[in-house]
């Protein structure tokens, strides 16, 4: 590794980490109606909402109908976007004149967007219309992380309240999670992004004649808008088929950093809202180092996998370092693999690489991180609620040990929760193992495969992985887009899209009703070096366990192959 | 009472339809038409695409897009896995595990070393991710000179100055150099030679 590659990590983690507990105090106090700056100039525009909404904002919700308002709002979100990618043809803000989709490909684009995984079996450029991009994609770019910080803030509140009924009010969070973070965030992201070359334009497709005379369409479109909120949101859906490889996506170095700062912005910073939710920021800083552990951990190893020559390249008469097949020159390797990790830490997926190239352990890192549930920072909510649980069954496992009923924050763990827990436990394994040995079993899904060998493998289990975690980046040589692909991979992401935020809402509902016994002597605590490796080991063996099997056949399989 | 008949599921379609609505108009219109009619004041060029136009006017193509070079004369553009299309832009997908890259890099490696110019470097065999890298890093430019000097009957060291002025050098990133603007610049050093 250059120099240029120790900065640009440097750089990375300054960025991630230096504003985070700034940022987290401002997020919850947007979320708990305080006073910001913001509030004078979109406090107006909030009120108006909740008016013409018919919303209460005093009025709180019981968590079921807290669970009630996200599952309908879910399911309008998600028949708002298939109906626009069906009729898109029919639409204004369709110069290129795109027909709408076949059905189960919109099924699986509108469950995709409205779960904030941004699974894309189709191209941007070649499928979407500016509308539907605009007025479809975008708009479950802003609302789908909003959900996941809504849900987030909600179980805060179970943690705090004490013999409480209510969690908080769906609509409002909602509402205040889009107006007060993710629209200004993303205003000042876009901006930059244009600065460096992404397009922001409503205008057609230019024509261009190339030096030497060929013909060149320069496809153009709003993109840096969608693409700000894209990685903001830990969404991850390309503007451009190749996502941000794309040099109208991706176009500098510093819109690399940026883009990759991004992602992790929101959910590093909602570890400090929860921090003041519950008065206690050292119970942030033990979640933001076990996260950290297991990140360094995975991006150590997928650096030096990366930066290692094939070994299939060996006796070939070309330069010998890192592959750059799927790469981008502006980028090399460093930061393609650093992307690879945060971009599978945080359930966003958007790739500026393409990881169906990366060498076989760099991939493993990349479809591990999303096998742990995306709780290595994670998704705009979703990535700490999941991390809360694995709290929770590492408070329960150390509460076995000890003999003692297990306690978080001074709320008892009892039979209902502990169910709750196991319930949220085996949807990972049913996304990923059961979809991916279906998908294998029979001839027509798996002819989806185009690689030889385990890595044909990897890519059905990359494809399930990305789905159920809500991820969205893929292998991209799977031939995602048929029928079969199309259904399976809609079901497995809202899998694994409900399956958390339900258990997570009952969770918060039943701990909110529960009386908060004082922090004493014989507590259990939950912020020290001791408790983050537990935590540590708890993610690592009952998330990360679980898949060692399919992981030997795909990418181990693929290493040790390659490397005789 | 009231709180009975909010447990059924209608009493949320109100609130969901009309935030979906609300939130489409603020975040699906608003906030792009508000960065558009900004981003095109304050940064028109590259809000356009960074469209390269000649003298006449005409789009010769965008910076940041690569095109096919084929001519000797001119410094190739990394192998694109799409040929270059741009609707829709692709990329390999294909690991080195897969035999059919190594042959296809075996092939390519071969063609381009004739020169007995080994080792070559690897971003000259391997298609980039987006298949319109509009850059080279430096060595796989240099690697081309000696091939452009001699097409365009120019002192390898006169482009050598060119590349080196076009260097794009970051602290955070490998030193690159824009194939187009590369070979626009080594064009018109040509023409000037050329007049009398």
């Amino acid at each position: 590794m250059a120099w240029q590659d120790y900065c640009l990590i440097v750089a990375f983690f300054a960025l991630v980490l230096i504003p985070a507990p700034w940022l987290g105090r401002f997020v919850h106090r947007a979320m708990e109606g305080e006073r910001t700056w913001l509030k004078p100039i979109l406090g107006p525009i909030e009120y108006g909402i909740y008016r013409c909404a018919g919303v209460t904002p005093e009025r709180e919700q019981s968590w079921k109908q807290y669970a009630g308002s996200v599952l309908v709002f879910s399911a309008l979100s998600l028949l708002t976007v298939f109906s626009l990618l069906i009729a898109q043809g029919a639409l204004p803000l369709n110069p290129e004149g795109l027909p709408g989709l076949e059905w189960t490909l919109a099924f699986n684009t509108a469950a995709s967007f409205m779960t904030n995984t941004n699974w894309q079996a189709y191209s941007g450029e070649a499928s979407m219309s500016y509308l539907t991009q605009m007025a479809g994609l975008a708009v479950q770019n802003f609302v789908s992380p909003a959900v996941g910080l809504a849900v987030i803030v909600a179980l805060a509140r179970g943690i705090t309240r004490r013999t409480a009924g209510t969690i908080g009010n769906f609509w409002v969070d909602l509402t205040r999670a889009v107006l007060y973070c993710l629209v200004p965030l993303s205003m000042i992201l876009a901006f930059f992004l244009i600065w460096q070359g992404v397009p922001q334009s409503l205008d057609p497709y230019v024509h261009a004649t190339t030096l030497e005379g060929q013909e060149q369409t320069i496809p153009l479109g709003p993109a840096a808008s969608q693409i700000a909120i894209k990685q903001l949101g830990t969404n991850g859906g390309g503007f451009f088929g190749v996502n941000s490889a794309h040099p109208f996506e991706n176009p500098t170095v510093w819109s690399n950093l940026f883009q990759l700062v991004s992602i992790l912005l929101i959910p590093a910073a909602l570890l400090f809202t929860f921090g003041h939710y519950v008065k206690d920021l050292r119970q942030s800083r033990a979640l933001l180092a076990s996260m950290l552990v297991v990140f360094v951990i995975g991006l150590g190893a997928a650096l030096y996998a990366e930066h290692e020559p094939a070994p299939s390249y060996a006796n070939l008469p070309i330069e010998q370092a890192g592959s750059l097949e799927g790469k981008e020159s502006r980028f090399g390797v460093t930061a393609s693999v650093l992307w690879a990790a945060a971009t599978t830490a945080a359930s966003n997926g958007s790739v500026n690489a393409m990881h169906d190239s990366l060498s076989p352990l760099a991939g493993m890192v990349a479809m591990f991180n999303m096998m742990l549930s995306e709780v290595i920072f994670g998704g705009v909510g979703a990535g700490l609620y999941g991390m809360l649980l694995f709290v929770m069954i590492a408070v329960f496992l150390a509460g076995l040990m000890i003999g003692r009923t297990p306690e978080y924050l001074g709320k008892k763990l009892e039979a209902r929760e502990v169910r709750l827990l196991v319930a949220t436990l085996v949807v990972m394994p049913i996304g990923v193992l059961v979809f991916c040995a279906l998908a294998v079993s029979f001839a027509s899904p798996a002819s989806a495969i185009s690689a030889p060998g385990p890595h044909g493998l990897s890519q059905v289990l990359y494809a399930y992985t990305s789905a159920t975690a809500n991820n969205g980046s893929a292998f991209g040589g799977f031939g995602a887009n048929t029928p079969y692909h199309n259904l399976m991979q809609g079901l497995a992401i809202l899998l694994g899209r409900f399956g958390y935020i339900l258990p997570v809402l009952a969770i918060a509902g039943s701990l909110a009703a529960k009386t908060r016994s004082p922090l004493g002597p014989n507590s259990f605590p939950t912020h020290g070096p001791l408790f983050v490796t537990l935590l540590t080991l708890t993610i690592l063996l009952v998330g990360g366990l679980t898949f060692l099997p399919a992981l030997a056949l795909g990418p181990l399989a693929e290493h040790f192959a390659s490397a005789l | 009472m009231h709180d009975t008949n909010r447990h059924n599921g209608f009493s949320y379609l109100r609130p969901a339809l009309a935030i979906i609505v609300l939130m489409t108009l603020i975040t699906g219109f608003g906030y792009p038409v508000l960065v558009s009619a900004i981003g095109q004041a304050l940064f028109p060029e590259q809000a356009n695409g960074s469209l390269i136009r000649d003298d006449q006017g005409v789009v010769r193509g965008s910076i940041l897009i690569a095109q096919r070079f084929e001519g000797e004369e001119w410094f190739h553009s990394r192998p694109s896995a799409g040929d270059f299309a741009t609707v829709s832009s692709g990329a390999s997908n294909m690991a080195a595990s897969n035999p059919a890259l190594v042959e296809r890099i075996a092939k390519d490696a071969a063609r381009l070393s004739v020169g007995a110019q080994t080792p070559v470097p690897l971003a000259l065999v391997t298609t980039s991710g987006s298949g319109l890298d509009p850059d080279l890093p430096v060595a796989a430019v240099q690697f081309q000179t000696e091939r452009v000097a001699r097409a365009r009957k120019l002192a390898p060291s006169v482009i050598a100055g060119e590349v080196d002025r076009l260097t794009q050098r970051s602290p955070i990133g490998p030193d690159v150099v824009n194939v187009l603007q590369l070979n626009l610049a080594i064009s018109a050093l040509g023409n000037e030679d050329n007049t009398p």
